[in-house]
């Protein structure tokens, strides 16, 4: 099976169903880029981060269309075109400047289907770059999947891996529901084993990632592959993790993690997002809802902390959680039922 | 180069000619050498490059006080210059140092100096504006004079939070500049096309202010333009807008690729837009010669050495920094 980076697994996924659905469009700022450059290059950028090259020349400017820097334009005129038919995929670039245009993603796509009485969907995926750990400062760095996931109406996904990502996509892309699709910047170039064609992982459905008797550790995007590193870590120690990444926060597939924690009696969850109103203490007030008897220990969070995300990078290192504190984490809960 | 408690009138003086001189010629090192700084993998996170755009910055900033402000963009070096502020702080917070501007949690794009009336650069294509006339508020309410300038770019026009503030401050009639700094491109998308009427000006003059253009590569111009600004805001007659043309020597971002641009493009500009060549063409008139702006040169580039050597062996925030500056940590 051939090596794709998650760059351009999701573009795999955009091409196959622009192929097969035409009512499938792309918009959003240099999608293609080059309108109105000097050179005449057709398309001079296919995406700030290369995830819709190669659209433009397929698909042409009728399906694939740049816009102008107005964040609330393109995710109102996602809205429309998808009441009137359309299926479109939207590009925010940066997830910070859901900021803009956030009044357009949740009093609006977000109401439409149950305000307007069933009588009407809403399918648009909004593709948001996000995360931390790439010196890009406050303002393009956060991960705040958590705030649309409180907004009932959105489906909201992060995937950890290329193969997910595809996968997810294409079930995004086939949803009738609008899908806030975050991907972390810094899993673009990593790859994994992804299959040319057509496959979709049903949202709401957690990956078992590792398996393991002592500790449940839940992770998400980024965080999965240092929930990975932490565990391997402690391989040597006999401690074994179960790893779930439960690839998409709304729907959440809560039940895979509360059936972990009755094996295992403890939870370690790690999130980058800040440790408030968070995924993370989201996941943390279920299990002692409805595990409470599981647990041997404290459910512990790795979260980042409460505050914007710093520019140096002494302090994004600080911030961003880490294998090490994801595998203190796990070794805190361990000793706390010993 | 320090702000000053009041601002100039009255004629340009050979004094204020070599000051906005040095200041243009500041930048344009303060950038260049950035240029080369950055292949050197020494400077975190990515920076959008002023050069090309210096009679701009100066030819706005050039007559302004302390006490007037400007809010500023992602492209905000040059700004932050013209308006005074220290470039080894600068240099510092582009390192992310301890001692930076902003004590390295901002960073290029993050450059704040409430010192000298800077309010920040924004990341946010089109979050400076409306913080631009709340500032412009204040200075009416103080009644001092003072004004407010919001720059941004071609791409920014195209924001609603733009319109916005446009809109409000003509209802607010409020001392708000807006200087558009048309370079031609916003990211990989030419002006041309993104913007729909071509003319930012239009725009503005829709919403019930004066707008002019002027040629952004000719600080006379620029400075010209500014003063018909300022005297309008200060007489209590609301808003104003400039947009300013001209173009930027490098990509978006470094590291852009830039196949939007025509091959020759920047080589042609270079000569027919340089703001620095055609300041010294022009300089002869006021009585300044080539040696004059010869000793600038030089000195500007030693001050260049020393911030980047000093911002190079500084110490970068201590760990415990991440938690100071916010109301509570959890
Ligand atoms: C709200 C928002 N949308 C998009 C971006 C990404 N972005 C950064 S700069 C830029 C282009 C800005 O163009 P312009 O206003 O002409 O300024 P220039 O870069 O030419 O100085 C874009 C799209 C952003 N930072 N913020
Ligand atoms: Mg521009």
């Amino acid at each position: 099976m051939p090596q794709k980076s998650m760059r351009d697994a999701i573009n795999d996924a955009l091409h196959i169903e622009m192929a097969r659905d035409p009512r499938v469009i792309v918009l959003g700022e240099d999608v293609s880029g080059g309108a109105g450059g000097t050179s005449g290059e057709r398309e001079a950028s296919g995406g700030i981060f290369g995830i819709t090259k190669g659209l433009l020349p397929k698909f042409g400017a009728e399906r694939v269309i740049d816009t102008p820097i107005s964040e609330s334009a393109i995710m109102g005129a996602a809205a429309g075109a998808a009441l009137a038919g359309l299926r479109p995929v939207a590009e925010l670039m940066f997830a910070d400047f859901v900021g803009v245009s956030l009044d357009q993603i949740f009093n609006q796509m977000a109401k439409f289907r149950y305000m307007f009485g069933g009588k009407t969907t809403c399918p648009v995926v909004v593709r948001l770059a996000m995360g931390a750990g790439m010196n890009m400062g406050a303002q393009h760095s956060q991960t705040i999947y958590p705030m649309l996931a409180a907004v009932p109406g959105l489906k909201v996904v992060v995937p950890s891996n290329a193969y997910d990502a595809k996968g997810l996509m294409l079930t995004a892309l086939r949803d009738d529901d609008p899908v806030m699709f975050f991907e972390h910047k810094a899993l673009y170039p990593r790859k994994c084993e992804v299959p040319d064609g057509d496959y979709t992982i049903r949202f709401g459905e957690a990956s078992l990632v590792r398996e393991g008797e002592h500790v449940t550790v839940v992770a998400l995007a980024r965080m999965v592959t240092f929930a990975e590193k932490a565990i391997d870590a402690l391989a040597a120690d006999g401690i074994t993790c179960d790893l779930i990444d439960p690839r998409t926060v709304s729907p959440l597939d809560i039940d895979t993690i509360l059936e972990s924690v009755e094996n295992t009696g403890r939870l370690v969850i790690a999130d980058e997002s800040p440790p408030r109103c968070s995924i993370a203490s989201d996941i943390a007030a279920m299990v002692a809802q409805r595990g409470f008897r599981s647990l041997k220990a404290p459910i512990q969070m790795v979260t980042a902390p409460h505050t914007p995300v710093p520019f140096a990078r002494e302090l994004e290192r600080a911030y961003v959680p880490s294998p090490q504190r994801i595998e203190q984490a796990i070794r805190l809960v361990m000793k706390e039922s010993a | 180069m320090t702000t000053r408690p009041t601002p100039i009138t009255g004629p340009l003086t050979r004094e204020r000619l070599l000051d906005a001189y040095r200041r243009m010629k500041t930048i344009r090192e303060f950038e260049e050498r950035l240029h080369v700084e950055i292949q050197t993998g020494s400077i975190p996170g990515f920076t959008h490059l002023y050069s090309g755009q210096e009679a701009v910055a100066v030819g706005v900033c050039e007559s302004l006080a302390t006490n007037d402000y400007i809010v500023s963009t992602h492209r905000g070096h040059g700004h932050c210059i013209a308006k005074g502020c220290d470039i080894g702080g600068m240099m510092k917070e582009i390192y992310g140092r301890a001692d930076g501007l902003c004590k390295g949690k901002g960073g290029s794009m993050h450059i704040a100096d409430f010192s000298k009336g800077m309010l920040g650069a924004n990341a946010i294509v089109g979050g400076g504006p409306p913080i631009a006339v709340g500032a412009a508020i204040a200075c009416r309410n103080r009644g001092d004079g003072s004004v407010s300038i919001a720059f941004g770019g071609d791409g920014s026009a195209n924001q609603g939070t733009v319109f916005e503030a446009m809109n409000l401050a003509v209802v607010l009639k409020v001392p708000a500049i807006f200087v558009y700094e048309n370079n031609g491109y916003a990211e990989h998308t030419g002006a041309s096309y993104a913007v729909g009427s071509n003319n930012i000006t239009t725009r503005s003059a829709a919403f019930g202010m004066p707008a002019e253009r002027c040629d952004g590569a000719d600080f006379f111009a620029v400075h010209a333009t500014m003063e018909r600004a300022l005297a309008h805001c200060r007489a209590g007659h609301g808003p104003y807008t400039i947009e300013a043309m001209t173009t930027r020597f490098y990509g978006h971002f470094e590291g852009d690729p830039q196949l939007y641009r025509a091959k020759d493009e920047v080589r042609a500009q270079r000569e027919s837009m340089d703001c620095l060549k055609r300041f010294a063409a022009d300089a002869g008139q006021h009585g300044i010669s080539p040696a004059d702006l010869e000793s600038i040169d030089s000195e500007v580039l030693l001050a260049i050495d020393a911030a980047v050597s000093e911002a190079r062996e500084a110490a970068p925030p201590a760990e415990a920094d991440l938690l100071t500056d916010v109301y509570v940590s959890y």
